[in-house]
């Protein structure tokens, strides 16, 4: 039997369809991976958000995993994933030093009072400096540093429970495992 | 316990999807009785399992069970009972839970409906809506677990989404589920039938009542969903071009094309692999949205969480269903193929220019939409298609479709005459143009010719709607259902468009910075910034402004948009304050504080902007009374008898 190739014509479509969201899917932009992954953490010795005497950095976390979260009191997705960030500080399993970017103290400190604080510590970056060091495109933007110093993940754009629970623990559980 | 029996129930549902399909599809092929009864047995078990499992997780929403991921991430302890329920399906999982609860609903109807259908028929149908069912459930237990344990469990939620706790929001999505999964049934009726590869009138007639439900359900779900973006999103805006809005356009505009190709096939017997075509189509589109909303493969401001892994089991999925389908379509259709003739002006050609039209305008939303895709993956760089293009590209189909709408409802079926009308057309047309010079000139001083064509199109269309009831009577015809409710629907296509065009044509949207006791004026209004104070509401703080409107002095009413916070966090929220009348809209909405007591105030005057939401009741309102029409409930064998009557004939 002959095959009209009009009717073929839907097929076809569809199939370069398919082929465009193929491509589509493997340009997502939240799939930009960090050079920095497998790398020691850049080391930074800055000024406590709070405290101008007080000099912070990866140093104060030595031997222990910890998670560095990049935010402004001028980024909406730090808002938006602020509530994430205060129920895994309550979680108690990993302590969060906040990499204060391109802000001014008195707005940064004003945010934490009103929203709560998550983070043990505040390194605070007004010209972003050390953020580049980072390889930070923006905020927010968080690491995640093992107990050898090591960067092990790295999350672009408000964190949730979702990619916490997925992404995140498993990977603190396997460096708990390890001697 | 309750959430590990509901994660439970939802893996023995999906076993009996698995045996809904193979004793559907295989029964069928065997010619087997015993398979064909199980597979109907496996569609009552799999409803009950997804309706448990469903069950399972309201009750985890409803007990605040902050221990369940999804819960917590989605919920509040401050959350009001309806809401919690309604934050079921606020977010990803739940919403393929919903999905498919839906889709076991339909089936159930189809196999409760079709005793009559030939078995082996019935059971290819029950096969194909298994194959679906199969994807949904597998989708959600590989990749979209909504009973996931949160471990330590979180000891307070991440609240709903604040847009989302509206009621017009809540029952969006089930309702426009209804109407998306609605379509699997013409679909799973399509496929089934080109497995067999024959098509009678039957199959039409047996197909237009599921697809009408379907459709009706999906016309208010998009309604709804334009209305919450309206008073919520606090733009004052009806529709935005939006891909997730668009998602749920296009089926619906297969979905129309399909009604009315299937009022042709069930006639006549002509179109047929045409209509077939259709059916495969509003699904796939269905299907598609879905891809496009999940995946986040195009960026939207409706933004749902999205995830690249999902958006590759959904493509797959989507490869297999839909690909299915068209391999089958190209492999038999063309044995299906009608002839007949029509005359040129007989309601065949009509429908077929109806056809032509909404499959134009489909194809340019979808080419929109996708457009930056294509872009993107092509690396020609990142583009976005805006409202301006949607809104041109849109009228070019739409226009002669309105215009042929009116002409083609009096057409007689393979004749080509008018005659009997076309005195009364003239008349028609003639006040319609009258009509839209008179409310252009007296209403708004204004007549620009895109508006009074917009007015002109919209009083024809409802004129035109009129007369043939009007006819119908006089000649003391009986007036069926479908009738009624296609003048209905079209009549409601007519007030549709006069909102539209009242709105696009003469609203005014302005942004004032305004300190307490100062006014502003726009549309021939006067908004007076009279008084602002702090609320308080079960879940969230915020501030409520008093906007005394008045007109030459007079007061007309007294707008209290608010801005909220909600408790939980997150981005503060606006709640416009909207004064609603057969005329205009008067809409205020409260921006940010500027400092110094100014608030920016976003006010607008929307004339005749209800008459688009009336417009669209009445079309889902049409398909409701032409989806009971007596025919489709006749008893079999009457209907045997009919059918044959109607080939011969």
């Amino acid at each position: 039997m002959k095959l009209p190739l009009r009717f073929l014509v839907p097929v076809l479509a569809f199939a370069v369809l398919v082929a465009f969201f193929v491509i589509g899917l493997k340009r997502d932009p939240g799939q930009i991976p960090s050079p920095l992954i497998g790398k020691p953490a850049p080391a930074f010795a800055l000024e406590s958000l709070g405290d101008p005497n007080w000099i912070v950095g990866p140093a104060d976390f030595a031997g222990r995993p910890w998670l560095l979260n990049v935010w402004g009191s001028w980024c909406v997705g730090c808002r938006q994933e602020h509530d994430a960030l205060m129920a895994i500080a309550g979680q108690n399993r990993v302590p969060i030093m906040g990499l204060n970017l391109w802000d001014e103290r008195e707005r940064a400190l004003r945010w934490l009072a009103d929203l709560g604080n998550p983070y043990v510590s505040v390194a605070y970056d007004p010209d972003g400096r050390t953020s580049i060091d980072w390889g930070v495109y923006g905020a927010p933007e968080t690491f995640l540093v093992d107990a050898s110093g090591t960067v092990v993940k790295k999350h672009i754009g408000p964190i949730t429970l979702q990619v916490w629970q997925a992404e995140f623990l498993p990977l603190l559980a396997a460096g708990a495992q390890a001697p | 316990m309750i959430p590990e029996l509901g994660h439970f129930a939802l893996i023995v549902a999906f076993l009996l999807s698995v045996a809904q399909a193979v004793f559907g599809l295989g029964g069928a092929a065997r010619r087997d009785g015993a398979w064909l009864a199980a597979a109907g047995s496996a569609v009552v078990g799999q409803f009950v399992f997804v309706a448990l499992s469903f069950g399972a997780l309201t009750w985890a929403f409803v007990e605040r069970d902050f221990s369940v991921l999804y819960v917590a991430t989605n919920s509040h302890s401050e959350l009001p009972l309806f809401y919690r329920v309604a934050a079921v399906w606020g977010a990803h999982e739940g919403s393929l839970l919903l999905w498919s609860l839906c889709l076991a609903g339909w089936t159930l109807g189809v196999v409760a409906a079709s005793r009559s259908l030939d078995a082996p028929f019935r059971g290819r149908v029950i096969g194909i809506l298994g194959i679906i069912s199969i994807g949904f459930q597998l989708f959600m237990l590989a990749t979209s677990n909504p009973f996931t344990r949160l471990v330590p469990a979180a000891p307070e939620g991440l609240d709903l989404n604040p847009l989302l706790q509206d009621f017009a929001l809540a029952v969006h999505p089930p309702i426009l589920y209804l109407g998306y999964v609605g379509f699997a049934v013409a679909f799973a009726f399509a496929c089934a039938t080109l497995i067999e590869g024959r098509l009678d009138a039957a199959w039409a007639r047996w197909t237009r009542p599921w697809t009408l439900a379907a459709w009706m359900f999906l016309t208010i779900g998009i309604a709804l969903g334009s209305w919450w973006a309206y008073y919520e999103l606090g733009w004052g805006g009806w529709w935005f071009w939006d891909p997730v809005e668009n998602a749920s356009f296009m089926p619906w505009l297969a979905g129309t094309a399909l009604i009315h190709s299937l009022a042709v096939t069930e006639k006549r017997g002509l179109f047929k692999s045409w209509t077939l075509l259709l059916a495969v189509a509003a699904f796939s589109l269905s299907l598609l949205g879905t891809f496009l909303v999940r995946s986040g493969i195009l960026i939207s401001v409706h933004a749902f969480a999205t995830d690249p892994a999902r958006g590759a089991f959904i493509l797959a999925f989507l490869g297999i269903v839909i690909g299915g389908a068209l391999v089958l379509y190209a492999w038999r259709a063309p044995r299906l193929a009608s002839s007949a003739s029509f005359e040129p002006t007989s309601r065949e050609s009509f429908l077929l220019l109806n056809n032509a039209l909404l499959v134009a305008a489909l194809s340019l939303i979808l080419l929109g939409t996708l457009y930056p895709l294509f872009m993107d993956a092509l690396e020609l760089g990142k583009v976005t298609v805006g409202a301006p293009w949607f809104n041109l590209m849109f009228l070019v189909p739409m226009l002669p479709l309105l215009l042929l709408l009116g002409i083609g409802m009096h057409a007689a079926w393979k004749r080509g005459h008018l005659l009997t009308v076309r005195s009364r057309l003239w008349i028609a047309a003639g006040c319609a143009i009258a009509g839209a010079l008179l409310i252009g000139a007296l209403a708004y001083a204004d007549l620009r010719p895109i508006t009074t064509l917009g007015f002109a199109l919209a009083l024809w269309v409802m004129l035109s709607s009129l007369l043939m009831p009007l006819a119908r009577l006089r000649a003391r015809q009986p007036l069926p259902a479908a009738v009624v409710g296609m003048v209905v629907a079209h009549f409601g296509v007519g007030l549709a468009t006069f909102g539209i065009t009242g709105v696009q044509s003469f609203k005014v949207e302005k942004d004032f910075a305004l300190a307490v006791g100062e006014a502003a004026s726009i549309g021939g209004y006067d908004f007076r910034f009279s008084a602002l104070r702090d609320v308080r509401g079960a879940n969230f703080t915020g501030v409520e402004a008093d906007i005394l409107v008045s007109r030459d002095g007079e007061k007309v009413t007294m707008l209290q948009p608010q801005k909220r916070l909600y408790n939980s966090g997150g981005n503060p929220m606006t709640e416009a304050g909207i004064e609603v009348g057969p005329t205009r809209d008067l809409f205020a909405a409260l921006g940010d504080n500027l400092g110094e007591g100014r608030w920016s105030v976003r006010l607008q005057y929307k004339p005749l902007i209800r008459y688009i939401w009336l417009g669209a009741i009445l079309v889902a309102f049409g398909g409701l009374l032409a989806a009971l029409d007596r025919r489709y409930r006749l008893p079999a064998r009457a209907r045997d008898a009919q059918t044959s009557a109607a080939t011969a004939s």
